[in-house]
Formats: C-alpha cells, structure tokens, sequence
C-alpha cells in the first residue's frame, strides 16, 4: 500500500483559524453558505482550483469577491444520483470540492470519500450531514446592520462562528463582515494581490 | 506568414477523366441540372462557357464530350493531390476540389520560386498537367496570384506589394478567383464597378473605406480591405478525410468493458498514429459503439489540447461505462469506431506533445463527470450584466463558449446595491409578507406600500421582521406593452439573517440570501 500524502495545511480565512487548520484529506461539515463560500475563495485566492457540487444555488458575485478565482472553478449544480461518482470524479483531480448531498449519505459512502480524499490529498465542504467530518462550522448568531424601517441597505455583518470536534464542547470566534462599495473593493483586492 | 496557393483549373474536367481516361485535346464539359459548369481549354476555344445551357453548347460544338457533375468524384479525386502536398508541407488546407492553400515552405526550398517550382511538379507527377502556384502574404492574393499566371507557372507576390499587384488587374479578374457557386455574387459586383466606371481593381482600391462599406457592403468592404493589402487571410484546419476512420469488429462480441477498452488499444494506437503520420493530431473526435442486438451509443469529445491513444481509451470507457449505466446498451459490444471530427497541425501543439500540463489533468477530471452525468452537467461559472442577482451570473457547459452574455462592465440601473448575496435562487422561492394585522402587503404602481412588514416567509420557514428597506421599484421589459413592474426590498429577520424579496404582480418571492 502507497503511504498516503502529509496532511498539509488549506488556507483559510483568518476567523476560521483562529479556530481550527482545515487540512488536505478531511472533510468539514459547512452548513452556512457564506461561510462555505468564504473558505473555498480563501483557496481559490491561493491558486488552487475548486469544484463544487450540488449546490446549486451559488452567489457567484459573492464568491468573487470573496476571491473565488472564476476561471479555475467548475460547478456540477444538479448532479442528482450520480453525485458520488462526480465528487469522487472531481477529487481526484481538484484540490478542494464544495458538495451539498441531494440526500442522506451514509457511513459507508462518506468512508469510502474520506479514503479518496485522504489519497489524493483533496479537501471537502460538506453542505449538510456528514459521519465522520473532522469539525463542524457553522453561523451561530448573525447581525445585520445598515436596514431600518423602509430606508437603508446592508452594510455591515457581524457574525459568530461555532467550531465543534468530536465530544470537546464548540469554540467560537467573531467574524466581522464589512461592506465596501463594488469598485473599491476591487481595488482593494487588487492591492493585495 | 508567407501562404502558398495551388490551384488546378477545370478540375471537375480533370477528376473525370482520371476516372475515364480521354484525350486531353478533346474538348469536354461538366453539366450539372443541364447547365455546363466546368470544361477544358478545349471546349473554350469552341465557344463553350460555364451556365451554358446542354442543348446551346451541344449546338456549337457537336463533338463535345458531356460528362455528368460528381462532387464526390471531385473530392475522392483531389485527396491525391492534398496528399502529395502534404508529402511536402503538412497543414494543407483544401479550399475547394482543385484549390488548396499551405503556408508556403519557402525557407525550407530556399525562397518562395524555388517551393512554387518543387510543388508544381510534385503535383505534375501525380498527373494533373495544369497546376498553378501562387504565393502572397495571404490566402486570397495567393489564389488570385495562381490564377493570373499560366500553365505549370508560378507568380510570387513579394512581401508587401499586395496592394501593386491586385491595382493592375482589371475588374474581370475577380471571376477567376471565385467558386462556381459564387459566380453570380462575382458578375453582379463586377457589373456595379462596370457601371461605375472603373475598369481596373486599382480605380476601387483608391476609394475611401468608410464610402465601400456603406456603398458596397460588407462583401465589398472585405474585397477593398484584402486589395488594398489590409487583410490577413489565415488557413483553416483541415477536415480529415473519411478513411481515417478506425473500425474495431468484435468476434465474437464482447460482453465486458474493461475487454473492450483492453481489445480498443491498439486500434487506438493506430487511429493516433494514422494521423501523426500526416502530421496531424486531433482535437475532436467521434467514438461509437455498437452491440450485437443493434444498440449503439456515440459521442463527440472535444480536447483542450489533442487526444493521445490513452485519452482515447479513456473516453471509450466512460462512454460504455455511462451507456451501460443509463441502459442504452444492453448486450455484448461487437463494434467501435473512432472518427476524427476536427484536427490539427501537429506543429502547432509542438509544446504540448511535450508533457503533459496540470489543466489536461483537470479536463480529463471533468471529462470524466461529463461522461457520466451528461454534457451539460459541468458547468463553467461566469459573470454577466444584469439587475437581479440571478441574471447577474450563468453556467455555460464546460468545454462550450459562453455566448449572448451580457456585458458585466455596464451599468445596470436599478441592480441592487453591494453586498452580493452569496445564495441566488435561479427559481426564486414563493413568500409572503404580512403585516401586523396579517394582511398581505401589497406594492402599488407608484411604489406606496400597503402596510408595515411585519413577518414574512423564507426558504427556512416563517420569521419576524427586524429591519428592511425598499421598495427598490424596477420597470423591466418597460419597451413592451405591459411592462413588468417589480418591487425589490431588502428584509433582516429578528435571527438575524438577511433575504432579497421581490414583488411582482400582487406576489412575493425570495430571489436570494444573504448569509
């Protein structure tokens, strides 16, 4: 038997660090969609290309300006049935996949996904339940600012951030969420790039 | 890019009487409906002329040799010829049957005379007498070029004097160049330059751009473009010829994939190394597969770069695999075949032949979920104008381009302000929104609401309003008749999260979230 890959750290945003390192050959179970969307564009910021099933409901907007590099994404919205074979497909070649099952998945089809992931060093966002994700993340509380009664739009997000693995009680972290206008938050990007 | 033009006058004449040999000094003619559409010199020289009609031609020239149109024999014909050359210079691009073009290897032979002169009579050799070369700075002239000069000859247009050579052809000679189906376009084209005084290509060329095109169309802007020498003409890929086509038969037929794939190999070493030989690869390929009961299943794949044998195998598999799965076959295989669809100048993939890059991997990956899922399952993310999030983004087919996408750099008045919502409905979900007497609110034509909101409805179930904002009131459509009157509204709900409401017609949905 081949020695399966290091498990090598993912980049992630830094309130998600600060809670747990995401690294290559586990899954995480990411129910939020901004949340999913802020960790597959922190790798897509890196270089790295992403693939995301099932999910069929994406921001694309969000996710670029989250960093999602559009060029080196590929989306199956409706994998329906086949989606194990398009994720165990899309692992073997892509370093990080977005899913969100059509339906239950059970014990023995996430083993047999976490042994593939493990081999090809690939990491997995799980939109929903998943045995044996390394760590849950989720929003536990948001809040909104910028809206009042009839005027205003949104402006700013505060949220917390809940960690839980395994039995150890859930750890949490602030997640602040400032919105810049479109063009100036492009430049800022640029800069930084 | 020097481009070498070879063209073989008559040929419909010559390709019949290879399959019939005649005395070239027979005068001869080609009819198709009735209507002569190609002689020789010979049947010239008795008056004979294309879109004459059988019984005048007959009538002027008794002897006259008529010989029915066979397109395939054309084609069937003239592959000898684009083999010949190919000998010579791989990435020929036939034109028409009797007309190729091939960038001219003019550094190899030592200047442009000197491969016009090693080309001529290769082909010479292959038995067509009359074969002429051109070489220009683009595939037109070149062809003009050919055209203008005489039996067996040559013209070089050097570098640059496109624009000198094209000024002293009279207008007629537009004809030469021409295919027969454009003949009539040419004769109504030369006849407005006739009529307007011009007797030489030269007296057009002098004309301003900007009176061409709005006097003589797009055609006619393209003819003054290419005269005037501003026009660059590339060569097109060839289309393979159909016995490229590799058959793989079966006996007996086999029942299990992984023996087809395994029994496939070497065909598909062939089917590579057939085109390698002409110095082709091939970037689009159709593989089929029969059953012993009469079911089959084919499928055209493309490649980002070229197939090798072991892409072909690939493919071959998951086709089966994905046809075996949705039942479409059912029994033993007892046939494949590969058809190449598109290829390529093996030169111009000269890098990739070397090693294989990161993408090739990843296309294959995706190849791979589009064998199973079908086509249109992989999606290429993109952005595009628009005002509702969901018409802001589309998903093109992996592997297609994106087109009729609106531009994402104008301003679309009435988009909604940043942030963007990181989950857009495609189908926008069906909600409500009540007041606190629980009466639906409702948005009227000058955008007064009806009430103050104060639950409504998410994909996640019922909530309590925190905070909104709108109405944001969009006409869109306002061109036609009854124009759509939208209403957007942002709304927070007392958990905290965030939602896009749109009300249309005394209705709301949920287009998108924002958490």
């Amino acid at each position: 038997m081949q020695a399966e890959p290091l498990r090598q750290p993912v980049p992630t945003p830094d309130v998600v660090r600060s809670l747990i390192q995401v690294r290559t050959g586990g899954a995480y179970r990411v129910d939020d969609q901004s949340l999913a969307v802020a960790l597959v564009s922190a790798t897509s910021a890196e270089g790295s290309w992403v693939g995301v099933v099932g999910v069929d409901d994406l921001g694309l907007e969000a996710a670029v300006e989250a960093g999602l590099d559009l060029d080196r994404a590929v989306v199956v919205p409706a994998p329906g049935p086949h989606w194990l074979e398009a994720v165990t497909a899309l692992v073997d070649v892509l370093p990080v996949v977005l899913l969100r099952p059509p339906s239950r998945v059970d014990q023995r089809v996430a083993a047999k996904v976490s042994a593939r992931l493990r081999k090809r060093a690939a990491t997995l966002f799980v939109q929903g339940e998943w045995p044996g994700a390394e760590a849950q993340l989720w929003l536990q509380r948001t809040a909104w600012s910028g809206l009042g009664e009839g005027y205003g739009r949104l402006r700013e997000r505060s949220a917390l951030v809940g960690c839980r693995r395994g039995t150890a009680p859930p750890q949490f972290a602030d997640w602040p969420l400032a919105i810049e206008e479109r063009p100036a938050s492009r430049e800022a990007r640029a800069a930084v790039g | 890019m020097r481009v070498l033009a070879l063209a073989c006058p008559d040929w419909p004449v010559v390709a019949a009487s290879w399959e019939q040999p005649m005395d070239r000094r027979l005068p001869v003619a080609v009819l198709t409906n009735n209507r002569v559409t190609a002689c020789n010199d010979s049947a010239r020289g008795e008056g004979i002329r294309t879109q004459m009609r059988r019984r005048d031609a007959q009538s002027k020239c008794p002897e006259l040799v008529l010989i029915p149109a066979d397109p395939q024999r054309d084609v069937r014909a003239f592959e000898a010829v684009l083999s010949a050359v190919e000998a010579l210079r791989p990435g020929v691009a036939p034109i028409r049957p009797g007309l190729l073009a091939v960038k001219s290897p003019g550094r190899f032979y030592g200047g442009d005379e000197n491969a016009a002169a090693v080309l001529t009579e290769t082909v010479v050799e292959v038995g067509v007498w009359d074969a002429r070369v051109g070489v220009a700075d683009d595939v037109s002239t070149a062809v003009q070029a050919a055209y203008e000069t005489s039996e067996q000859g040559w013209l070089v247009i050097p570098e640059g004097a496109t624009a000198d050579f094209w000024k002293t052809l009279p207008v007629e000679a537009l004809f030469a160049s021409g295919s027969p189906e454009e003949a009539e376009e040419i004769a109504e084209f030369v006849g407005l330059l006739r009529r307007l005084g011009m007797r030489t290509l030269g007296q057009f060329a002098a004309l301003k751009s900007s009176e061409v095109l709005v006097r003589f169309g797009r055609r006619g802007a393209r003819l003054h473009r290419l005269i005037r020498g501003e026009a660059t003409g590339g060569i097109d890929s060839r289309k393979p010829p159909p016995d490229l086509d590799v058959v793989i038969d079966f006996e007996p037929p086999l029942e299990s994939i992984e023996a087809v794939g395994f029994s496939a190999r070497q065909s598909a070493d062939t089917f590579v190394g057939q085109l390698g030989e002409r110095g082709f690869v091939c970037t689009s390929v159709t593989i089929e597969a029969e059953t012993d009961r009469g079911t089959r299943t084919a499928r055209t794949w493309r490649h980002a770069t070229w197939f090798s044998a072991t892409d072909l195998i690939d493919r071959l598999h998951w086709q089966m695999a994905a046809a075996a799965q949705a039942r479409t076959i059912d029994a033993s295989i007892s046939r494949v075949v590969f058809i190449p669809e598109a290829v390529d100048a093996a030169s111009a993939h000269a890098d990739a032949l070397w090693g294989h890059g990161n993408n090739e991997r990843i296309e294959r990956g995706i190849a791979k979920v589009q064998a199973l899922l079908g086509y249109e399952a992989a999606r290429r993310p993109v952005l595009q104008g628009g005002r509702s999030p969901a018409d802001r983004q589309a998903l093109v087919p992996w592997g297609e381009q994106a087109t009729l996408l609106r531009s994402p750099t104008l301003p679309w008045p009435g988009s909604i302000p940043p942030p963007a919502p990181c989950r857009v409905f495609t189908q926008p979900h069906p909600s409500d929104v009540l007041d606190e007497r629980h009466q639906r609110i409702r948005v009227d034509a000058r955008g007064a609401i009806s009430g103050v909101p104060a639950r409504f409805l998410t994909p996640q179930g019922w909530e309590h309003v925190d905070g909104w904002a709108g109405p944001w009131p969009v006409e869109e459509a306002w061109w036609e008749d009854e124009p759509r009157r939208i209403a957007r509204f942002q709304m927070i709900s007392t958990a905290g999260r965030a939602w896009l409401l749109r009300y249309e017609n005394g209705d709301w949905l949920t287009e998108a979230g924002y958490d």
